[in-house]
């Protein structure tokens, strides 16, 4: 089912009663296409939970539309907008077995909808199997792995076959091993069902390996809306391009003039099409190729070995982050003498913010 | 070891406090109830049985207090958790105002029940003055006015419980309404995702989710209505056994001391079936909630 | 999957999200259960501001008076000794109290920190004291105190009440909650046992302390039973016995109002208490209190 939010905007009281209303969420605008899996990603206290309470029901938006499909959903109670949620912490009732939990939804059918106790239990294994625990039905939640816990929460969530799919940070109560499988796992059955699916996350890793698109929200403000590679690829400010990738990209303060990038006294890359003034750099990890004589020079702190890759840390004055992490081929360390350490940087691994805005300056390579 | 020496040291005290005035006693009253005749003055009996339970159970008061502890259990104890439950969830799902209602609920529980207690008499309590505000409320709504201090027995059992309740409701409420705030709130959104009713959300998670504090509730409750004792004596003064009032624990106390008193192997007999019996009661009670359905 | 989809459609649209008759009722019936709890205490208060003829010439009372008088408390405090009772209690909750602060806190700090054979064993005893009813151990305590002539003293009125297992548990759980590198920090500062209970997990168990402190001011203040047997001279009654006294033998005549004004003096304490230590004295209770 298609999801469209038009101008949605959520306001919370502030507990402080003089001060003015927290904006949680601020206009939204944008379009689901049937089918997606999209993460919702920014950093704790942006907006992403409110978001999706919005899209559930379990909120009221103060202004805006939201639209199932063709229908207007804005003022309908959860239940009857057809959406399945998995919580943070499961929310699994710890009194029922796993089947009376997955039943749980089904049994609060009415009139028409109601099922037979056979059509329950049917739709019940159904939605078991297809997150494979139908092995595990008559335990209670206690007694579940936290791995187990999570696909039985979802199997309560699809058992309702649900047009649209919430996952709150459905991978942040599990292990680090755990949460690899299962957001594979969660991609898996996203594409079996064909659910649109919505979830959100802090973790850009997260969110950039398992979604169609991403949503990229700060203070309740969409900041970018794209593919994940795309967003990475083209971030359009400076707080976009912060929060993804890891190791995170590396700030500098620069300045152009006359077609030239200079950090510092160094002349580091050609650039056209922009006015002079000072700018903030972004350069990405895999930006930087060492080069004897590179026109970037730093101090060399540490070379990190990962088998695959080498990490060289180094400083520079500079540079706003502690220290620059560049990811470089395992086999590629020239460019390394006296404690010192220089790179030639690749062009469209660099990114140029306005120094007040934040938002990305377009540039072209070359005199 | 020196250290050993001085933790037996910092346990002293208490050692010493809690074997003189529990554990002694507690052997001690197992040997009085089974000494016979025994003289409070010159400390001495004249033979070892069970004529002081005999005696106990056969004297009259002790039936009239058996029958009154029982009267005031059977009532209060049901009416008083399911009216708390009530207040607790009305509480739960209003916000303003919460706190307001949370303290009120609470004040019975930090004043001297002596001492409000008669209040409640003067409101009950027909004299030649006056009738007393709540048969005023009576006549006023067609009742006949009656006496519910001196008068029959059922109008004195009414207020009786009537007391009962309001001073037992303070900590039941408090009890039930964070165990209904620990409920994680995750449940209810998840329940009202999936549309299930106010009903069903009541009866297949909140219940469940506190059962255990439900049955908490009944057991104590069980054990602090069957020692009602000094309720009762707000109301209805010291001498219960000529108000028809009287309760077990008052029983003991009654003849252990005052004008009826001075028979400590009576009151130790009373005291070992009182034990028994709220034993027996909370044995039963443990084991009901294990089969029970809901937990 | 997506041809067994369940029609949403179909489920009829509710769009209101709470009813407002229903939320009406609720306040309806809290604000009942609400004035059931006030009334008596605004009855207490009315009456004993109201002069004893007044009183007696109201046969339908009035809920308001006409003619406030404070006689009933200059009454309350000289035609019967109600300030006596006052200050019994007061010296009786303040010394019971202390001395059981001063007897759990040492047992307390012995189980949770310090290493001694038997301590387990002892531990569970212990414990095991905790189900034993008052009403068991009050008939032999009741002729031990006969015994050594301590009938009608203070000190016969507090030693029986100067333990508790249940808070000598309280507070060890809450003891050792307090990091074990603590102690093993000041055992290596050569800090002795003593000085690290006083001068560390005193201080850091001070809201549990606290709490049980006023958990007992108010059993204490409110104790009926212990004070009634043992004392049957009246200049040793405490305010519960105290106001069974003035009720049967004091001021004469049924004087309603100045009984009033006993009550209120007797309760007001409490109250204030309360006032100031609403969410202590409720978290406590619902930690650890239990009445009815």
């Amino acid at each position: 089912m298609k999801i469209v939010l038009e101008h949605l905007t959520k306001r919370f009281p502030n507990r402080d009663k003089k001060k003015e209303d927290v904006v949680a969420v601020n206009d939204f605008s944008f379009e689901i296409p049937d089918g997606k899996l999209i993460g919702l990603l920014g950093p704790s206290g942006c907006g992403k939970s409110t978001t999706l309470n919005l899209i559930c029901g379990l909120e009221k938006p103060s202004g805006g539309k939201i639209f199932f499909g063709e229908e207007d959903v804005t003022e309908l109670a959860p239940e009857v907008r057809g959406v399945g949620m998995v919580f943070q912490n499961y929310a699994l009732y710890p009194h029922l077995t796993v089947r009376q939990n997955i039943i749980f939804p089904l049994q609060n059918l009415k009139g028409d909808a109601r099922l037979s106790r056979e059509e329950m239990e049917a739709k019940a294994m159904e939605a078991a199997g297809l997150v494979q625990i139908t092995e595990l039905m008559d335990r209670r939640p206690g007694e579940l792995s936290g791995g187990q816990q999570q696909r039985v929460a979802i199997a309560r969530a699809l058992v309702k076959m649900p047009g649209v799919l919430l996952l709150d940070e459905p991978l942040s109560n599990l292990d680090a091993r755990l949460r690899l499988q299962t957001r594979e796992e969660i991609r898996r059955i996203q594409t079996s069902t064909g659910i649109t699916t919505i979830f959100v996350t802090h973790d850009q890793e997260e969110a950039m390996s398992i979604s169609d698109s991403i949503v990229v929200m700060k203070d309740g403000v969409i900041q970018q809306i794209g593919k994940p590679q795309e967003v990475y690829d083209h971030p359009v400010n400076l707080f976009v391009a912060k929060f993804l990738g890891t190791p995170p990209i590396n700030i500098f303060d620069g300045v152009v003039k006359d077609g030239h990038l200079r950090i510092g006294e160094e002349d580091v890359l050609d650039v056209k099409g922009i006015k002079d003034g000072e700018v903030i750099i972004g350069i990405r990890p895999e930006g930087f190729i060492p080069k004897e004589n590179g026109r970037l020079t730093c101090t060399m702190s540490a070379l990190e070995v990962m088998g695959r890759d080498n990490s060289i840390v180094s400083t520079h004055p500079l540079c706003q982050n502690p220290v620059i992490r560049s990811i470089v081929q395992a086999d590629d360390v020239t460019g390394i003498r006296d404690g010192k350490v220089s790179f030639d940087l690749k062009p469209h691994k660099v990114f140029l913010f306005d120094k007040d805005s934040g938002e990305v300056l377009s540039f072209e390579n070359g005199r | 070891m020196k250290n050993q020496w001085k933790a037996w040291l910092y346990l002293l005290p208490s050692i010493l406090f809690l074997g003189v005035f529990m554990v002694y006693p507690l052997i001690d009253v197992l040997i009085y109830s089974f000494e016979q005749g025994y003289n409070f003055s010159s400390q001495t009996y004249s033979g070892i049985g069970w004529y002081n339970y005999a005696y106990v159970l056969h004297d009259p008061y002790f039936a009239q207090a058996l029958k009154n502890t029982f009267i005031i259990v059977i009532i209060t104890v049901p009416i008083s958790t399911t009216l708390a439950l009530l207040i607790s969830l009305g509480l739960s799902s209003i916000k303003p105002l919460r706190d307001l209602y949370q303290t009120i609920y609470f004040l019975p529980y930090v004043t001297n029940t002596l001492a409000v207690g008669l209040v409640f008499m003067i409101l009950f309590k027909k004299t030649p003055y006056s009738d007393g505000l709540i048969n005023l409320l009576i006549r006023a709504f067609g009742g006949a006015s009656v006496d519910f201090i001196d008068g029959p027995y059922p109008a004195k059992m009414f207020v009786m419980c009537f007391y009962t309740i309001w001073v037992v409701m303070p900590f039941k409420i408090l009890i039930l309404t964070s165990a209904l705030a620990s409920v994680n709130p995750d449940y209810y959104k998840a329940a009202r995702v999936d549309g299930t009713s106010s009903r069903r959300i009541f009866t297949k998670i909140t219940l469940p989710m506190i059962a255990p504090m439900i049955f908490y509730l009944v057991i104590t409750g069980f054990i602090g209505a069957f020692k009602a004792y000094s309720d009762e004596v707000a109301l209805f003064g010291t001498d219960l056994n000529a108000a028809g009032m009287n309760t077990i624990v008052g029983y003991i106390y009654d003849m252990l001391y005052g004008d009826s008193g001075g028979y400590p192997s009576y009151a130790s007999a009373a005291a070992l079936i009182l034990f028994a019996i709220v034993f027996t009661i909370t044995c039963v009670n443990l084991m009901l909630s294990k089969n029970s359905e809901l937990f | 999957m997506d041809e067994v989809k369940a029609d949403y459609s179909r489920i009829p649209r509710k769009t209101k999200f709470r009813n407002g008759v229903k939320k009406s009722l609720l306040y309806l019936g809290l604000t009942f259960w609400a004035v059931l709890v006030l009334f008596p205490f605004y009855w207490m208060i009315l009456t004993s501001v109201k002069s004893y003829s007044s009183y007696n010439s109201e046969y339908v009372p009035r809920f308001i008076a006409t003619n406030p008088t404070i006689q009933n408390y200059i009454d309350a405090f000289t035609a019967v000794s109600l300030g006596r009772y006052f200050f019994n209690t007061l010296i009786f909750t303040v010394v019971t109290t202390v001395l059981m602060m001063a007897v759990i806190i040492p047992a307390a700090f012995a189980f949770a920190r310090m290493e001694f054979k038997g301590k387990n064993i002892l531990f569970v005893m212990f414990l095991s004291l905790m189900m034993i009813p008052g009403e068991l151990v009050v008939i032999t305590n009741y002729v031990t105190i006969t015994a050594w002539g301590m009938r009608n003293s203070f000190p016969g009125l507090i030693l029986p009440s100067v333990t508790s297992v249940f808070y000598i548990y309280l507070l060890k759980e809450n003891f050792e909650q307090i990091p074990e590198e603590l102690y093993k920090a000041a055992k290596v500062d050569g800090t002795s046992d003593f000085k690290y209970l006083v001068r560390v997990m005193i201080p850091i168990s001070q809201p549990t302390i606290v709490t049980i402190v006023i958990l007992k001011v108010i059993e204490c203040w409110n104790s009926y039973v212990w004070p009634r047997l043992i004392t049957d001279d009246a200049s040793y009654f405490l305010v519960s016995n105290g106001i069974q006294e003035i009720r049967e033998n004091g001021f004469g005549r049924e004087n309603i109002p100045a009984m009033m004004a006993a009550v209120v003096v007797i309760s007001l304490p409490l109250i204030i208490l309360f006032l100031i230590f609403r969410k202590k004295i409720m978290a406590g209770v619902s930690r650890g209190g239990t009445k009815g």
